[in-house]
């Protein structure tokens, strides 16, 4: 009986063609939406983990109260000796000293004399030491756009848009003027390299990477660092464990009396993340349920129509002695069938459209040029597993569910009611 | 002793409740019919002719009276049990042909064995006897859009003999069929009744079915009018 219900459904294309295109729209939007979100949600969280903010990061208090001015004056001292207990007590995390400093870069024409000059955000990091994995988590490599990679301690090299605009090229000397963490006054004179384009554009603006060590020694922080990244080894970030880890880390230093005392934050509690993920989950949640909402009601109405039309058939497959039941039942069986055919074409054009903008993307950064926050200039969708499944079942169900209500209308009428109909 | 009749009317009244006030459909009808026979009630538009049939069907319950169908109450039987007489022991044919447009003619007819279960190849048995006694073998691949009335009205028939109903019920089987193929319908339907024994009740204003019954109901109003033998 079924498979001859199911073979009525395939011939009469006007009873299913119009619920499955439904389904398949509505699937697909979901999935479609669901995709792009996914993808511009965890570029927002990659790129800040691996430009700002690590899976967690340790900072002084007062460091941590005044981040946006770079104060390495109140900067982490000491930092092998910390480095040691935390790769002892954390085995998950790799950790990597960066330090964040602000200052005027001059470009010297032949006889010495200032040629251009602006300013600029240093970021120091263990760039010159493989083990430190800065390389590829910046993936600097792949973002260099001019010339090479530092090899060696007195090389430099700076964000595009900033070479560009300072008129420098690879090979040619800049001079540093700044202050040390004391406060001094220090200028440093450096070999540019080469360029990198970073993909955020607070970042492009006008930024230049020297290691580690140089800046230590520049600005007269042996030993120190304004902050300390530590990355998940599976470079994965999982907030439940970065929450356990900070809150494990802080605990020990809460009684501390040390003014300089070590904080952990995890990722999200940075940059106000937190914050905006969950309200972008939120909306994505909202956005989900409104779309099934709407989309069951559009199936109930297209259900009732198609229901209206087939009364005739009720009415026949009653007097042929079908209990309301079973007419009932096989009703949602078919809508079970027109539900799964249209989610299956509804999640295949929507994987294929998020993996569409997998691959190309959308370049936003000329709407994002002024960004004040670390944003991906190209907004991509990811196809993950929760894309097979996000559309699918909201759209067996909508349709299950639109056509459950519509089919309560076979149990309201009167046998000899719904058969009157077809009289006429 | 006196065979125990396969249909039998009791005193059975039907009322709609029509802008508020109750409409009389049926009024005290008294009816029995025994195994075998074939007739006809025969009326004017609206004198509940359908509304009879549909009682007798089990499609509907009367509002007072009694009536028993193979000694089953009407008004006692539930949805599903109800299900289960049409299924098992009547057929119905219609005014308008009401085949299901997107199955061939032979799944049509089968459609009524589905509910019970035979195998595929006692449906494929029973259908092609079906279609064998209607004359449609040939037609069995069709769909119903491909066939002509006349063609249509049989596969209804088909339909209804296919799971050798004890009862037959036909609404106007004739109404949308001009007159050779009403001939046609009739003479089939007779030749089942002679051959099977099945029972027929019709409605009809048709005079050429008329011609065919055995015995005549008259119906006015709601009410039996005359009850006749039919003089062939
Ligand atoms: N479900 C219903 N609700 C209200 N009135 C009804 C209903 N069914 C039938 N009637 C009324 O009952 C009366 C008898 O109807 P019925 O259909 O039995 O007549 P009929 O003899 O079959 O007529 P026709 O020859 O036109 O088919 C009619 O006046 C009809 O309007
Ligand atoms: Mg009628």
């Amino acid at each position: 009986m079924i498979k001859f219900i199911i073979r009525g459904i395939l011939r009469d294309k006007s009873k299913s063609i119009i619920p499955i295109a439904v389904i398949s729209v509505g699937v697909m939007v979901t999935v479609m939406m669901s995709g792009f979100l996914e993808g511009v949600f965890s570029d927002v969280i990659n790129q800040n983990a691996k430009l700002d903010t690590g899976h967690v990061k340790i900072m002084t208090k007062p460091y941590a109260e005044n981040k946006e001015q770079l104060p390495n004056d109140l900067a982490l001292l000491g930092i092998n000796e910390l480095i040691d207990s935390l790769n002892l007590n954390y085995p998950d995390l790799i950790w990597t000293p960066r330090i964040k400093f602000g200052g005027i870069m001059d470009v010297p024409d032949a006889s010495g004399n200032t040629k251009l000059q602006g300013p600029g955000i240093g970021l120091a990091i263990s760039i010159l030491s493989e083990e430190s994995g800065e390389l590829q988590r910046l993936q600097l490599n792949k973002s260099l756009k001019k010339g090479r990679l530092p090899k060696r301690s007195g090389e430099i090299i700076l964000s595009d848009n900033y070479a560009t605009k300072l008129n420098i090229s690879p090979g040619e000397k800049i001079t540093f003027f700044g202050s040390t963490m004391e406060g001094s006054m220090v200028f440093q004179s450096y070999e540019m390299t080469g360029t990198v384009e970073f993909g955020s554009p607070l970042m492009d603006k006008g930024t230049f990477i020297i290691d580690i060590r140089d800046a230590q020694n520049m600005l007269d922080m042996e030993n120190g660092t304004g902050e300390l990244l530590g990355y998940f080894k599976d470079d994965k970030y999982d907030d439940q464990k970065a929450l356990v880890i900070a809150e494990n880390f802080n605990a020990k230093f809460q009684e501390s009396k040390d003014e300089y005392a070590p904080v952990m934050f995890t990722l999200k509690d940075q940059n106000g993340l937190r914050e905006s993920l969950d309200m972008g989950d939120a909306f994505s949640g909202i956005f989900i349920f409104i779309f099934i909402l709407a989309m069951s009601l559009v199936l109930w109405n297209t259900g009732l129509i198609g229901g209206l039309r087939r009364y005739n058939e009720f009415g026949i497959r009653l007097a042929l002695g079908e209990s309301k039941n079973n007419v009932f039942k096989l009703l949602l069986i078919e809508a079970s069938v027109i539900g799964l055919i249209g989610s299956i074409i509804g999640t295949s054009l929507g994987l294929v459209f998020c993996y569409y903008l997998q691959e190309v993307g959308i370049d936003i950064s000329k709407d994002v040029a002024n960004s004040t926050i670390i944003m991906p200039s190209v907004m991509r969708a990811y196809v993950t597993s929760d894309l097979f499944y996000i559309g699918f079942i909201p759209g067996l169900f909508s349709m299950l569910f639109g056509t459950a209500l519509a089919g309560r209308g076979i149990y309201k009428r009167e046998t000899a009611r719904l058969f009157k109909e077809l009289e006429v | 002793m006196k065979k125990e009749p396969i249909i039998h009317v009791k005193n059975v009244s039907k009322s709609y409740p029509i802008a508020g006030k109750e409409f009389m459909a049926l009024k005290q009808i008294d009816l029995s019919l025994n195994e075998g026979e074939f007739a006809g009630i025969v009326g004017p538009s609206g004198s509940g002719k359908t509304t009879l049939l549909n009682i007798i069907g089990s499609l509907d319950k009367p509002t007072q009276g009694d009536a028993f169908v193979l000694n089953k109450d009407i008004k006692a039987l539930s949805h599903n049990e109800a299900a289960s007489l049409r299924n098992y022991h009547i057929g119905f044919i219609f005014q308008v042909f009401n085949l299901l447009p997107v199955y061939t003619v032979f799944e049509n007819v089968e459609f009524a064995l589905l509910l019970q279960n035979n195998s595929a190849k006692e449906r494929r048995e029973a259908v092609m006897r079906a279609l064998n006694w209607v004359g449609l073998t040939d037609h069995a691949d069709k769909r119903p859009d491909k066939l002509s009335g006349g063609e249509s009205q049989r596969v209804a028939i088909a339909r209804a003999m296919v799971k050798a109903p004890k009862i037959v019920l036909a609404d106007e089987p004739t109404a949308n069929l001009d007159s050779e193929n009403a001939h046609e319908i009739l003479k089939t339907m007779k030749k089942l009744n002679q051959e099977l024994g099945t029972t027929f009740l019709f409605s009809t204003h048709d005079e050429k079915v008329m011609g065919y019954l055995d015995r005549i109901i008259h119906l006015r109003d709601g009410k039996i009018e005359k009850d006749e033998k039919n003089k062939l």
